[in-house]
């Protein structure tokens, strides 16, 4: 199963705007998708689940995808949060 | 009549009657069933309404509110289609055949109850938008109508135990005057939307609101914290008349907000702001600020369990300094000890705190915590206007200390290949009576001072601010305090260096013309403050002002004073 690990730098984490484009960029693919965060693993595609987690600034999350677009997923959520979720400054 | 206090959530005053604003209780009822498949179809439909209704929801908060406050019901929305959740309610209702009420009522608690268990405020707020969007979908479940509003047809102030997200959204703005909640601070919805649609709130009354019926005459003081229940003929004819007096004012100062705050005869002064972080950044430019007088760094280190790092502090001033551009961003190093508490900093028990090791004393025996804090402000004050300023110094001594440290960390951020603000102001806070004494031999070697009246004054009163029985010496209209004010301007004057005042004082309305006639150069305030003291400064002139300030330094104590400026100064009233 191909995962890859990323750290957040947003300001405010993996929670509010990030969180929301976070779920709905994974929810554009078929592949199921796992982000990890400390001990606790969640559903990339449930935005419950990903507040859950509690990921703040700098944490380090792990990402594992499986399926027919499990590449494309895992690209797709890598350049969201390298891009900063699309807030430059 | 009857007077019930809260916590004033938003200024102004507002008369009408009261609107009860409770929905029908909902009883979600454990039962079995036969059809799993018709319950679910029961469920889709639901949902299908309820992203209508969160729709219009989105529609109107964006449209009164702005793009960032609507997207809680974009949010709310992927809660509503969240795929964990459909499929626990599912298999709940396939296997252990449920009602859909009950399976999704008690999975959505589990969520709420599970943020709430997080300590991060942000995540708490979120429990109340899974409850809220929950309770949408089962009351179209139940067919229950969610019109609690229904009835609100004439213009009314809002009685509520406590109002969700899309209940202050999806009011009838035209018709509501006034909130009142039985729940609440003044952090909550209800008050931030109040202040962002400029209508009067008391917050957090208390159970004692739950005698209010539709109908009755209410009064509520957004500035006290007080609602009125059936007020007399005199309280009424009062409270009309400074509700007159506060819209008029109010919209001549948020007319001027933006303007240069220049008295009748040309003397001009800079309005800044006091923010503590980057949420501060779009109320201050929102409410005229000319830049920023007093950034609190100390909130980035609270309500965390050990040091930000460089480079967080880094992104935050840079953030905050780029947002204003070339206008000024003064920046405070870490002012904690006295009242202000770090756990994780291991700070020694002290017998007397606000004498002791306090802000730039911890400093500058604690480099694990000064230089990254420096480091991240030359950092970031490279291409914009930040300042640098140091709270508690005492002597020129503790100037010498601070610079020597500054200096390493440039030197080091060079070898490293950083960018580094080249020319940084650095400037200190006057707050303890030596510093405002040796003002003069302070002034030739920093750019700039900024009076922290709220220590200055205790320290000059020997009165604890933080003890109630001397507080009112301490936070009054002390002859002393001014006297040292004019004592520091002077000083810095005559070297040519400029002066701002970023305590209490400087947004309040009586103390305004005294500062201003002492040639005061920079008043630093809460935002909501500065549309007011534009509009105060912007009344009266610089000569009258340099008159009463004189006047004012030779009475003998606070009432003496505050009577005075309400007599030759009536500009300073806002109602």
């Amino acid at each position: 199963m191909p995962e890859i690990s990323v750290t957040i730098k947003h300001e405010v984490g993996l929670h509010a705007r990030p969180a929301s484009m976070f779920v709905k960029t994974a929810a554009k693919f078929t592949s199921d998708v796992e982000v990890t965060h400390g001990e606790v693993t969640a559903n990339a595609k449930s935005i419950l689940a990903i507040l859950t987690l509690g990921a703040h600034k700098n944490a380090e999350i792990i990402i594992k995808a499986e399926g027919d677009d499990a590449k494309e997923v895992l690209k797709a959520l890598k350049e969201l949060v390298l891009d900063n979720f699309g807030e430059h400054e | 009549m009857k007077t019930i206090a809260g916590i004033p959530a938003s200024y102004g005053v507002a008369i009408g009657p009261a609107f009860i604003f409770e929905r029908v209780e909902m009883i979600i009822e454990p039962c079995n069933i036969q059809d799993p498949e018709a319950e679910l179809k029961r469920y889709a439909e639901a949902r299908e309404t309820t992203q209508g209704q969160l729709d219009e929801a989105y529609a109107k908060a964006k449209e009164e509110l702005g793009v960032e406050a609507a997207e809680i019901f974009s949010a709310q929305k992927l809660m509503l289609e969240d795929p964990e959740l459909l499929s626990t309610v599912k298999s709940r209702v396939e296997s252990d055949l449920i009602n859909v009420e009950t399976a999704l009522f008690e999975t959505a608690e589990s969520y709420a109850q599970q943020l709430e268990a997080i300590d991060d405020e942000y995540l708490s707020a979120r429990a109340l938008d899974i409850r809220d969007v929950s309770f949408r979908c089962l009351r179209n479940l139940l067919g229950l109508v969610d019109s609690p509003a229904e009835g609100l047809n004439t213009p009314s102030i809002i009685v509520s135990h406590d109002l969700t997200p899309s209940d202050t959204v999806l009011l009838n703005k035209e018709y509501v005057l006034g909130f009142c909640t039985a729940e609440g601070g003044s952090t909550s919805h209800t008050a931030i939307l109040a202040r962002g649609l400029g209508i009067p709130a008391v917050v957090g009354a208390g159970q004692e609101i739950e005698e209010i019926n539709t109908g009755d005459d209410l009064v509520i003081d957004g500035d006290a914290g007080k609602i009125i229940i059936d007020p007399d003929k005199k309280a009424l004819k009062d409270f009309k008349a400074r509700q007159v007096k506060f819209l008029k004012v109010q919209a001549e100062a948020e007319a001027i907000s933006h303007e240069p705050a220049i008295t009748t005869d040309g003397h001009q002064v800079e309005v800044v702001a006091n923010i503590g972080n980057v949420d501060g950044i779009q109320p201050a430019l929102d409410a005229g600020a000319e830049g920023v007088g007093l950034l609190r760094s100390e909130f980035l280190y609270l309500e965390r369990k050990s040091l930000p790092t460089e480079e967080e502090q880094y992104q935050s001033y840079k953030t905050i300094a780029d947002a204003f551009g070339d206008k000024p961003v003064i920046l405070r190093s870490l002012d904690v000890g006295g009242d202000k508490d770090i756990p994780y900093i291991n700070m020694p028990p002290e017998t007397n705190p606000f004498l002791g090791v306090r802000a730039i004393r911890l400093c500058l025996t604690r480099p694990e915590l000064f230089k990254p804090q420096l480091r991240a402000a030359l950092r970031a004050g490279y291409g914009n206007n930040l300042k640098l300023m140091f709270p508690m110094v005492a002597t020129v001594e503790d100037v010498k200390q601070v610079k020597l440290v500054l200096e390493e960390c440039k030197k080091e951020l060079r070898a490293e290949g950083h960018e580094v603000a080249e020319k940084m102001d650095i400037g200190i806070m006057i707050e303890i009576p030596s510093a405002a004494i040796m003002a003069d031999q302070l002034a030739e070697v920093v750019d700039f001072f900024s009076i922290g009246t709220n220590d200055l004054s205790q320290y000059t009163m020997a009165a604890d601010r933080t003890n109630a029985h001397v507080a009112p010496l301490a936070s009054g209209f002390q002859p002393a305090v001014f006297r040292l004010i004019k004592t520091v301007i002077d000083a810095a004057h005559a070297k040519g260096k400029w002066v701002g005042l970023c305590g209490e004082m400087a947004g309040e309305l009586l103390a305004i013309p005294i500062l201003l006639g002492l040639g005061l150069d920079e008043f630093s305030m809460n935002p909501p403050a500065i549309p007011f003291a534009k509009r105060l400064i912007r009344s009266i002139s610089f000569e009258h002002a340099q008159h009463v300030a004189e006047v004012a330094l030779n009475l003998v104590g606070d009432q003496e004073i505050r009577d005075y400026i309400q007599e030759a100064v009536p500009e300073v009233n806002r109602e």
